[in-house]
C-alpha cells in the first residue's frame, strides 16, 4: 500500500504572539486531523514502532480504534501501557522512539504517533476514561519517595495491587520534574495536576514537605511499618561548567530560572512574591531541553536577544526536534560550535560571556563528532546567563541512608529487580539512569511495582 | 497546612512562634533550618530551627520584607501553609575548650541551639550579643540560663559597649587565651569582620551562611557559596561553614542581587488575609 499523503502537521500559537505569553505552543489536532493522521498507518504485521517505544503502546491498535471511532477503547489501549498518555503525547522524543522507528519513516514521514497520543489521551482525560477502580486494600504498606513520573507510575502499580501507598515528595507541589522544570508553553499543569488527581481519586496518599533521609530516614519509614520503599528522587542536582565568574550574579542554573518561573509563578512579579530578572541579553548554555525551555521562557518574560550557547553542531542538539523547531520559531539565536570558557563581570554582576570556537573532531563515545577547541573566542554582551548543561542525582538520600550503594556520579545502583543494596528498597528514573525522559522513569516505576510486589509475597512474615 | 501553637513578640520587629510540625521535629538538630510559604501564593522562605518541643518547631524572625510580615500577620491557632524540614547540616560540634557566640541582630536565634549544644557537651562557653538598641537583644534570659558569661553591645549605646559586637570580642579575645574558638551568626558583614579578628588572633570560627534560598534540597542552586575556592550549596552542604574559608563579599554580592525587588512585590500586605 503505498502512502499517498504526508503527515498531518500540528496547528500552532502564532510565533511572535506566543513570545508573549505561556499559554501552550501546540495545539493538538482536530478530530479530522487526527482520522487523517490515523489513516496513514498502515497496521504493519510485525509494529516497528511498538518495540521502539520504551513501555511497548499497542500503537496500531489504538490507531485502529482510533479509526473505528472508538475513542475509549483507544483510550484504554494506551492506558494499559503508559498511564500518562496526555504527557508523553507531548514530551516523549518521538523522533528518536516511536516515530524513529514507523516505516512509513523510511519513504516518507512517520506517522505522528504522538500527536495521535495526545488527542487520545486528552479525550481521555475529558471524559474521565482512566480507570481509577482499586481492589480492596490489603493494608499492606509501601512508601513512593517523590512524585516525579516514576514515583507516579509506581504509586499507581502499587495501588492497582491493593496496596496501602504514599507518596513523600519534598517540594510543595507534586509531579517532580513535570511540575517545577518543564514550562506550561510546554506542558499546561492542570494536565499533570489531573494525573495527581486520579491517584488520589485511587486512594493513594500524597504527604508534601516531607524531604526522605531528612524529615524521615529509610529506616524510619521501615519502622513505620512500610513494607518496602521506591526511590523516584530524579536527578535534580544542577551541574556547573567550573569555569570563573560562575558565582557572579546574573549567572543563573536552569533549575533555579525555570523553579522561579514555573513553581513560584515569578512571571506574574510583582503581583507574586518570587521575582526573576535576566534583562535583555541571555545566553543560555547546552542544547538539550532544558536549555531549549529555559531559553523559549526566558523570551517570554521580555528578553529581547536570547542565545543558546552549544559546544557542538546542530544535528547534535540532544533535545526534541519539534522544541528545537519552535525555539527558532521564536527567534531564539542559535550559537553554535561556542564553548563557555569564562563569565566576566562588573561589581560582580554578568556583563559579558567569553566563548572558544569549537572544530569538529573524531567521533567520541556518544556516536557524535567530539567538539574540539580552536584556541580562538568570541564575546558576546550579556545581561544574564542560564546554565544548562546536566544534572546529577541529588545527594540527600545516599547521605542519609545507611548502606545504600552509588555510583561515583551519584546514580543509585539496582540490580534486575529495581532493587538497590538495601533489602526492600527499589529505585527508578532519573535516581538510576542519570537526567533521562519521562516515559524511561514512568516505565522503570511500573516495572519496579511488580517486582516490589513479588518481593513482599515471598518476604516471610 | 502547619497550625501555630505560640507566637510571642520579642521586639517591634522580631517574633517567635511555635509551629506544629511533627514531620520537622523528629529528627531536627542545632543547626538545621525549615522553609516555609506563608500562604499558597507564597514565596519560600527559610529560618532556622530556634528550638524542638515535641511536635512544636519554634522559629524567630525578623519582619525584614513582604514574606516576614505577611508570616508575622498570623496569630495563634492559624495556618501555614508549607513548612519543610529539617534542612541542612547539623552543626558540627569541634573539641573544643572556651566557645564564644557572636550573635548580631536576629542572628542571635539561630545560634542558641547551636550554643547550647557546645554547652551540653561540657564545654564552657560566653555570649557576645549586639544590636541596633537595647531592644534588639533578644534572647538574653534563655543565654543567661547555660552561657558562662553574657557581653553586650548596642549601636546607640542604650546597654552594655556602645560599639560593634566586634569591639567587644577584641577585647576578649586579647584578655582571654582560652578562647580557642568562635561561632559568629548575624549580617554577612559581621560575620567577615568577626571571621578576620579570628584569624588575626589565630583562633577558629564558624559562621552560618544565608544565601537566598528557594527549594532548600539542593536543586535550584541559587545558594552556592564559594568555600575554599570551590563551590558549595549552602542548603544541602550548610549552613554552617568555617568562617576562614568563606567568600563573604561573593555572598554579599549574591544576596542583595534582588534587592530592588524585594521592595516592589505588590501583594497588598492588608487585603491579603485569608
Ligand atoms: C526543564 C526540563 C525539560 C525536560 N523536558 C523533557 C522532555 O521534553 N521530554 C522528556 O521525556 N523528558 C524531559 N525532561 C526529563 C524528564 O523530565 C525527567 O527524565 C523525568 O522527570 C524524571 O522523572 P523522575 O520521576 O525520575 O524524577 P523527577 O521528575 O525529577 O521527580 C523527582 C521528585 O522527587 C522529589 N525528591 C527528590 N529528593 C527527594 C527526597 N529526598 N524526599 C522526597 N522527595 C524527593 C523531587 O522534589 C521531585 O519532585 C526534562 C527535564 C527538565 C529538567
Ligand atoms: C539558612 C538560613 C537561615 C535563616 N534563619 C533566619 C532566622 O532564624 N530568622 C530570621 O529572621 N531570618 C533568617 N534568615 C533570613 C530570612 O530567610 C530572610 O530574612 C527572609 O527570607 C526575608 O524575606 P522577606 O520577604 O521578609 O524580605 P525581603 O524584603 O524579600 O528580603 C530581605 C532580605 O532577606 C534576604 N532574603 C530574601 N528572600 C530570601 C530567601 N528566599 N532566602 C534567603 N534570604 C532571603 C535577602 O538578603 C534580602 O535582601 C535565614 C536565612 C537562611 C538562608
Ligand atoms: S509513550 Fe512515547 S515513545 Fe511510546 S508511543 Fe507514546 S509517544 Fe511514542
Ligand atoms: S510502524 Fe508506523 S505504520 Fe507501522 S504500525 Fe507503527 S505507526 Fe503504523
Ligand atoms: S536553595 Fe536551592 S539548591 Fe540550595
Amino acid at each position: 500500500m503505498a502512502v499517498k499523503t504526508q503527515r498531518t502537521r500540528m496547528r500552532t500559537q502564532d510565533s511572535i504572539e506566543r513570545q508573549s505569553n505561556f499559554l501552550e505552543v501546540a495545539l493538538g489536532y482536530s478530530y479530522d486531523e487526527a482520522i487523517a493522521e490515523a489513516r496513514r498507518c498502515i497496521d504493519c504485521k510485525n509494529p516497528r514502532c511498538v518495540l521502539a517505544c520504551p513501555v511497548e503502546v499497542n500503537i496500531p491498535l489504538f490507531i485502529k480504534y482510533l479509526l473505528e471511532d472508538a475513542l475509549d477503547e483507544a483510550f484504554e489501549t494506551i492506558y494499559k501501557d503508559n498511564i500518562l498518555p496526555s504527557i508523553c503525547g507531548r514530551v516523549c522524543p518521538q523522533e528518536s522512539q516511536c516515530e524513529g522507528a514507523c516505516i512509513l519513516g523510511i519513504k516518507s514521514t512517520p506517522v505522528a504517533i504522538g500527536a495521535l497520543e495526545r488527542f487520545v489521551g486528552d479525550y481521555g482525560m475529558e471524559k474521565h476514561l482512566a480507570d481509577t477502580t482499586v481492589p480492596e486494600l490489603k493494608h499492606k504498606k509501601v512508601a513512593v519517595i517523590g512524585s516525579g513520573p516514576a514515583g507516579l507510575a509506581n504509586a499507581a502499580g502499587l495501588r492497582k495491587k491493593g496496596y496501602d501507598v504514599t507518596v513523600f515528595e519534598a517540594l510543595h507541589k507534586f509531579g517532580g520534574v513535570l511540575q517545577y522544570g518543564i514550562p506550561d508553553f510546554r506542558l499546561p499543569k492542570n494536565i499533570v495536576e489531573n494525573e495527581v488527581q486520579n491517584l488520589k481519586t485511587m486512594g493513594v496518599e500524597f504527604v508534601k514537605n516531607a524531604v526522605i533521609g531528612k524529615s524521615l530516614t529509610i529506616d524510619q519509614l521501615f519502622e513505620m511499618g512500610y513494607q518496602s520503599v521506591f526511590i523516584g528522587s530524579g536527578a535534580g542536582l544542577p551541574s556547573g561548567l567550573g569555569i570563573p565568574g560562575e558565582n557572579l550574579s546574573g549567572v543563573y542554573f536552569a533549575n533555579e530560572f525555570l523553579t522561579r518561573v514555573n513553581l513560584m509563578k515569578s512571571r506574574s512579579f510583582p503581583l507574586s512574591a518570587t521575582p526573576v530578572k535576566i534583562g535583555d541579553n541571555v545566553a543560555v548554555v547546552g542544547g538539550g531541553n532544558v536549555a531549549m525551555d529555559a531559553a523559549r521562557t526566558a523570551k517570554r518574560l521580555g528578553a529581547k536577544n536570547v542565545f543558546i550557547v552549544y559546544r557542538r553542531d546542530e544535528a547534535s542538539l540532544p533535545a526534541r526536534l519539534e522544541e528545537i523547531h519552535h525555539a527558532k520559531d521564536e527567534a531564539i539565536d542559535f550559537r553554535l560550535l561556542r564553548n563557555p570558557v569564562e563569565i566576566l563581570g562588573e561589581n560582580r554582576i554578568v556583563k559579558q560571556v567569553v566563548c572558544e570556537i569549537m572544530a569538529l573532531g573524531e567521533p567520541d563515545d556518544s556516536g557524535r563528532r567530539r567538539p574540539v577547541g580552536t584556541g580562538e573566542t568570541v564575546t558576546f554582551d550579556i545581561d544574564s546567563i542560564i546554565i544548562s548543561i546536566g544534572q546529577k542525582p541529588n545527594p540527600i538520600l545516599k547521605d542519609n541512608t545507611f548502606g545504600l550503594k552509588t555510583h561515583s556520579w551519584g546514580g543509585i545502583i539496582t540490580d534486575e529487580n529495581h532493587m538497590t543494596s538495601i533489602p526492600g528498597v527499589f529505585a527508578g528514573g532519573d535516581v538510576v539512569s542519570g537526567a533521562a525522559t519521562v516515559i524511561l522513569a514512568m516505565g522503570t516505576g511500573k516495572e519496579a511495582a511488580e517486582t516490589m510486589h513479588q518481593y513482599i509475597q515471598n518476604k516471610k512474615t | 497546612m502547619y497550625q501555630i501553637m505560640a507566637k510571642k513578640t520579642l521586639n517591634k520587629d522580631v517574633d517567635l512562634m511555635e509551629v506544629k510540625a511533627p514531620l520537622v521535629a523528629r529528627n531536627a538538630k542545632p543547626g538545621q533550618f525549615i522553609i516555609l510559604r506563608v500562604d499558597d501564593e507564597g514565596e519560600r522562605i527559610p529560618l532556622t530551627i530556634a528550638g524542638i518541643d515535641g511536635d512544636l518547631v519554634t522559629i524567630i524572625y525578623q519582619k525584614m520584607g513582604y514574606s516576614t510580615q505577611l508570616l508575622g500577620k498570623k496569630s495563634v491557632g492559624d495556618f501555614i501553609e508549607d513548612f519543610v524540614g529539617p534542612l541542612g547540616k547539623a552543626t558540627h560540634i569541634r573539641k573544643k575548650n572556651h566557645v564564644i557566640g557572636v550573635a548580631g541582630g536576629v542572628g542571635s536565634a539561630p545560634l542558641l541551639p547551636q550554643l547550647k549544644a557546645y554547652h551540653d557537651q561540657g564545654i564552657k562557653v560566653s555570649l557576645i550579643l549586639g544590636g541596633r538598641t537595647k531592644d534588639h537583644l533578644i534572647l538574653q534570659d534563655e543565654y543567661a540560663a547555660f552561657c558562662d558569661h553574657i557581653y553586650l553591645a548596642t549601636d546607640d549605646g542604650s546597654v552594655g559597649e556602645k560599639g560593634f559586637v566586634t569591639d567587644v570580642l577584641k577585647k576578649q579575645l586579647d584578655s582571654d587565651p582560652t578562647i580557642d574558638h568562635l561561632i559568629a551568626i548575624g549580617p554577612v558583614i559581621m560575620m567577615k569582620y568577626v571571621t578576620l579578628m579570628a584569624k588575626a588572633h589565630g583562633v577558629s570560627v564558624d559562621v552560618s551562611l544565608n544565601p537566598i534560598m528557594i527549594d532548600g534540597t539542593g536543586m535550584c542552586g541559587n545558594c552556592r557559596v564559594t568555600i575554599a575556592n570551590k563551590t558549595y550549596f549552602a542548603c544541602i552542604d550548610g549552613p554552617d561553614f568555617p568562617g576562614e574559608e568563606v567568600d563573604f563579599d561573593e555572598l554579599m554580592s549574591r544576596q542583595s542581587y534582588y534587592k530592588d525587588e524585594e521592595h516592589m512585590c505588590f501583594i497588598d500586605l492588608d487585603n491579603h488575609g485569608r
